[in-house]
């Protein structure tokens, strides 16, 4: 809401000094927050002239120009920047004649946009000024050319300084209004909220105009179907104004302000409306009352009924748009916009004033419906006063009788269906509890009748009647939000609140950050994408059909949400590789999203606690979303430095920050050789916990690297921390420590090809027994003196027993069981 | 026979005299292995005036065994000195020839980095932590009831109306991507009875371009407190302490009066930002204010009982003015850079 500051003060006077920066500094105490100070931005000397004389003179490039002489100041008395009485100035427009008093920017004047006015040669002469139009002062948006004073009804002595005329020296503070306080959308609350904050006086501009009557105009509220059971309308209030010159221009004070609330001015009937819609939060709407037929009718649109608006454009009824009526149909969607056949204009004479009341929920569909957010819909959205029409009805007509030369017409109508204003009980002591801070109850009973409320003592604490604009204010929380507010927030003390004694960070918390801790530690990047993917994408990785979609997506090609981390670091790779970063780790954590089944969602009430069932079923109906972890490793691990050959990422890097990960809750994997889709067939695994897989390393699949231009090998791991959270040990059991002296062995066995290591491994262990206190894999050797298809795998065997030291023959004794036991699984031989 | 007359001192002196000689020409502690043979050996000359010492008659004894113990004793002590002597020499040599410029050294892997948006949330979860608070997690894809219904607002909210929702298909599951942290306020609630403390960081989504100061994804943390006589004064002094704690003992807060549909009384928060560039500044940092009834009775908890407070604030936009983060783009997108220049901390 942008308001003019001489207009507030009309009902909350301002100190002098006022500045719509002191004025902003104010109001954000009160809860409008500072927006921005709008002004004409120009500054003088801008005078009253009068043109004496002129010449047309044609130039060679087609134009006429006007050389004119402009008396600036009485005769004989020095002009405003201290120069003579009559100037010289070359004009462009041709729309005055001599004797016209025009608005002149002697030099030294700066108009908007930075646009000075200096003495300067052109087409022959010297320029001594600049006769402005309206467009150049910013009060108007027309090329209308010079404006002539007399046009607008102003007949000035010569010399008079046009920014205090035209009021052009007005500013306004521009605040924004949050969706509760409806009422700030005008000057009457604006000027009350001012007064809240400073304590100045206030006058409710309800007062301005004495009420007028009508009656005998046909009026029915015929709603059908209220929407959610609201009441259409509170009231509807109708007024009529004969005689009315629509000619005549809007008054300079008028368009000033106007101008600085941000509405363009259109013609005076409609800058009237405008101007008291501004002044009171009312909209009005005035109608041409000879193009209206028969009576009105306020009631929902049939199917396929259609309205041109004011603005020219046919629209599709929806059945829920409210419409106003006539014999005719439908003249107006009701709170959003007029129509286009009862339009007023120059031609009118007799005017129908509507000031309604409409259920901000209806008006707010229709708006949202036609995407039409007019300064009417906006307010009747937040709330109007359903109280005011009468009186703003009653401040067009005076306006118009002021200002078009118009008389209060006898016709008219008022429909008035009030709700009942609640009374919310505000118990002893209510207020201090809440804030914190130690109010009386004469201040709180006095800041709940500045605001309008009406109060009554009782015994148990104060009974409060909001005002008829306050239709927030609907419990004893919300007058508490008035109270603290007015008295001011800053009285507000500071009391650290005690937590009872807490548990810390849960283990999956402990987890999450330790896995990532650790990940950045080994030397990876973590990063953040967003989880927006294509369907292509969510299928490299997963089966695209178990996804969710979205149905307003920013961009269409990342319509769904992601089912695996790896689509989202292949972009985030991606952008790093455009932007020279060839050696990359990037390591993400974050949720995926799999569909659920389908189920009907219904919504427990809000009015209490919803059943475990209802709890249970609405949970059932939110996709899976575990928490994944992933890494991606392309490019170069060890770069080329001193003493050192570069060394490349690969499927080992994946497979180590993997282990990290399982490290960081307690886990060592087993790893089995597989196919995950979209991974490198021969060069990947699955991770296991127990039986249960929890997620897969290896490299991406060529045919997707291929696709998405990242180099052919990229390693990739991703794990779904839920499910390895599941699969964990809750604590680690320790075994003991051997100290006694331990034997090592060197093994070697030769296998097929085709037998994985680990596997090969694993028998190992198991046939050599509990002596065995650790086993590495050394080497893995294929080539001469080993046969074709075979290969030799070398172990490093470490023995030790936990009660006496060991001798060479027990340690033989356990790994010749080892031996026996690989052989009779694998074929496995000793290598000679 | 030279070995059965007497030992004389001249002969042990020369015998000394040409020990020492060898063992100060010896250069390496090689070349004093080999000396010491020669000098103290089996065939050397102390070994046979040890041996003709044996065979001297006993009168003669003491004064030569005197004679050639001397001798042996300075022989040992110049063994014994040149000994250290050269192995320090030795070690000087060998620790020459190890040096390395360790400003050009292979480094043997990459340095990594969390990202500083997650740093963020650990460090905001940490202080909460400390005060007894638990750490609340909620989906992040959500039914409306959490996001919206449960947090008291209207069905025709404009928030529900796809002006900055993400929802999904098909509608009638009425799930949308969660438009605030808020949601984990009422699961928090429903999950747990008062006394309630718990802050509840992460991902949130609305409709926007991404641009210098706005992305479609960004990251939220919220307070909630729910117990008997808790007031503003209690939020304020919450928020006080956590201000100090992240902008430093000058920090301290302001509250101007707001609307939220969850909240009432609700209040904007600035924070006085002591290291603000530029100069200490007031800053704004987020909404907050006392729990709406409406959201304690939808989450089971009576409102005559107990009372609460809630707060919220954005990460990204905290990292921007406490970090000096000046384009939303860096927090999105990715590029190794941004993450490595905070490494681990913040």
């Amino acid at each position: 809401m942008r308001a003019p500051l001489s207009w507030i003060a009309e009902y909350a006077p301002l100190p002098k000094g006022s500045t719509a920066e002191s004025v902003m500094e104010a109001l954000v105490k009160v809860g409008l927050e500072e927006e921005g100070v709008h002004s004409f931005d120009l500054s003088g000397p801008i005078v009253v002239g009068e043109v004496i004389e002129f010449a047309d003179e044609p130039q060679s490039n087609g134009k006429t120009i006007r050389w004119c002489q402009v008396r600036v100041a009485p005769k004989g008395k020095k002009a405003a920047d201290g120069g003579d009485d009559v100037r010289g100035i070359v004009c462009g427009a041709s729309n005055f004649e001599v004797g016209d008093k025009v608005v002149v920017s002697l030099p030294g004047a700066v108009l908007p946009n930075n646009f000075a006015i200096s003495a300067r040669s052109t087409y022959g002469h010297i320029s001594d000024g600049m006769i402005a139009s309206g467009r150049e002062l910013g009060l108007s948006d027309d090329h209308d050319g010079t404006l002539r004073l007399q046009s607008i009804g102003l007949d000035p002595e010569v010399g008079t300084d046009a920014i205090e005329l035209l009021e052009l020296a007005d500013t306004a503070a521009e605040v924004n209004v949050l969706p509760d306080r409806g009422y700030c959308l005008s000057i009457r609350g604006i000027a009350r909220e001012y007064s809240h904050a400073t304590g100045s006086s206030y006058k409710d501009p309800i007062t301005l105009a004495p009420l007028v009557a009508g009656e005998g105009f046909g009026l029915k509220i015929a709603d059908k179907a209220p929407i959610r059971g609201r009441k259409t309308s509170q009231s509807f209030v109708l007024r009529t104004a004969t005689n009315v010159d629509a000619t005549k221009p809007t008054p300079t004070w008028m368009r000033s302000r106007l101008k600085l609330a941000g509405v363009r001015s259109i013609s005076l009937a409609v800058d009237i409306t405008n101007y008291v819609m501004l002044e009171l939060g009312q909209p009005v709407h005035a109608y041409d009352l000879d193009k209206i037929k028969g009576g009105l009718v306020v009631r929902r649109a049939t199917k396929g009924e259609t309205l041109k608006t004011l603005d020219g454009q046919v629209r599709k009824l929806h059945e829920e748009d409210l419409l106003i009526t006539d014999d005719s149909g439908a003249i107006g969607l009701a709170g959003v916009m007029g129509g286009f056949s009862t339009e007023v204009s120059d031609s009118t004479k007799n005017i129908l004033i509507e000031a309604a009341h409409f259920d901000s929920v209806s008006v707010a569909r229709s708006a949202r419906r036609h995407k039409l957010f007019s300064e009417a819909s906006k307010r009747y959205e937040r709330g109007v006063d359903p109280k005011v029409g009468e009186y703003a009805a009653a401040r067009v007509v005076q306006l118009l009788e002021q200002l078009a030369g118009a008389s209060a017409g006898k016709l008219g109508a008022t429909y008035t269906d009030l709700t009942k204003q609640l009374e919310i009980l505000l118990p002893k002591g209510f207020a201090s509890a809440l804030v914190g801070v130690d109010y009386s109850d004469d201040e709180i009973n006095q800041v709940l009748l500045e605001i309008g409320a009406a109060t009554v003592k009782d015994a148990s604490g104060l009974k409060v009647t909001p005002p008829s604009w306050r239709p927030d204010l609907v419990d004893k929380t919300d007058l508490v939000e008035e109270i603290a507010r007015i008295l001011g927030y800053d009285r507000i003390p500071s009391r650290l609140p005690v937590a009872p004694p807490g548990r810390g960070l849960t283990r999956a918390q402990q987890f999450r950050s330790g896995a990532l801790d650790a990940l950045a530690t080994a030397g990876y990047v973590e990063v953040l994408s967003y989880p927006f993917v294509s369907a292509e994408q969510n299928d490299w990785f997963q089966g695209a059909k178990q996804a969710v979609s979205l149905a307003n997506p920013i961009q269409e090609e990342a319509g769904q949400l992601r089912l695996s981390l790896i689509p989202g670091l292949i972009e985030t790779a991606k952008r790093n590789l455009s932007r020279g970063f060839t050696d990359l780790a990037l390591v993400e954590q974050g949720s995926v999203f799999i569909s659920v089944k389908q189920t009907k969602v219904s919504f427990p009430d809000t009015s209490s606690r919803p059943s475990d069932a209802d709890i249970k079923a609405l949970n059932a109906s939110i996709p899976l979303q575990p928490r994944h972890l992933a890494g991606i490793f392309l490019g170069n691990r060890v770069d080329a430095q001193p003493g050192q050959k570069p060394v490349r990422f690969g499927v080992q890097d994946a497979l180590y920050a993997a282990k990290l990960v399982g490290q960081a809750i307690g886990v060592s994997f087993e790893i089995k050789q597989a196919e995950p889709k979209g991974y490198h067939p021969g060069r990947s695994a699955e991770l296991l916990v127990g039986n249960k897989v929890v997620g897969f390393v290896g490299e991406i699949a060529p045919a997707i690297t291929k696709l998405t231009d990242l180099p052919r090998t990229v390693g990739v791991f991703e794990i779904d921390l839920d499910a390895l959270l599941a699969a964990a040990p809750e604590s680690v059991v320790a075994k003991p420590i051997g100290t006694l002296p331990a034997l090592t062995q060197d093994l070697s066995l030769v296998v097929s090809v085709d037998v994985p290591a680990l596997e090969l491994m694993n028998t190992v262990r198991e046939g050599c027994g509990e002596l065995l206190e650790d086993i590495s894999l050394t080497d893995d050797y294929r080539g001469s003196n080993i046969a074709e298809n075979s290969k030799s795998l070398t172990f490093a065997l470490r023995f030790r027993a936990m009660d006496r030291t060991l001798t060479q023959v027990e340690a033989s004794e356990a790994r010749d069981n080892a031996v026996a036991l690989a052989s009779e699984r694998f074929k496995a031989e000793i290598r000679a | 026979m030279a070995s059965s007359e007497g030992i004389s001192a001249a002969e042990v002196q020369s015998a000394t005299k040409s020990a020492l000689e060898q063992i100060t020409a010896a250069s390496s502690m090689a070349d004093l292995k080999k000396v010491r043979a020669a000098v103290s050996g089996d065939s050397s000359l102390l070994a046979s005036l040890s041996a003709r010492l044996g065979k001297l008659p006993a009168d003669q004894k003491a004064e030569a065994g005197k004679l050639v113990g001397s001798a042996r004793a300075q022989i040992a002590e110049a063994f014994e000195k040149r000994e250290s002597a050269l192995s320090l020499e030795e070690e000087k040599l060998q620790l020459a020839g190890e040096s390395l410029d360790v400003t050009a050294l292979a480094s043997p892997a990459r340095l990594g980095a969390r990202h500083p948006l997650s740093l963020l949330q650990e460090k905001i979860s940490s202080v909460f932590v400390g005060m007894g608070w638990e750490i609340a997690e909620g989906p992040e894809l959500e039914s409306e009831w959490f996001n919206f219904d449960a947090l008291n607002f209207d069905a025709d909210h404009p928030a529900r109306a796809m002006q900055d929702t993400f929802f999904v298909e098909p509608l009638d599951q009425k799930l949308v991507l969660r438009t605030h942290t808020s949601p984990v306020q009422v699961r928090s609630m429903l999950d747990r009875e008062p006394p309630i403390f718990v802050l509840c960081p992460g991902r949130v989504f609305r409709t926007d371009e991404l641009d210098a100061t706005h992305t479609p994804v960004f990251h939220q943390v919220e307070g909630l407190a729910i117990d008997k006589g808790l007031s503003m004064a209690d939020l304020r002094g919450t928020l006080e302490h956590f201000a100090r704690i992240m902008f430093g003992e000058e920090a301290k807060i302001r509250l101007r009066p707001s609307f939220f549909p969850f909240t009432e009384p609700s209040a904007e928060l600035d924070v006085w930002h002591p290291g603000a560039k530029g100069g200490a500044r007031w800053v704004e940092w987020g909404g907050c204010g006392m729990v709406n009834p409406n959201v304690l009775r939808a989450s089971g908890i009576d409102p005559d009982i107990y009372s609460g407070f809630a707060f919220g604030m954005g990460i990204e936009r905290t990292l921007m003015f406490r970090n000096e983060v000046t384009d939303m783009h860096d927090m999105v997108e990715g590029d190794i850079r941004f993450s490595k220049q905070f490494g681990m901390v913040l």
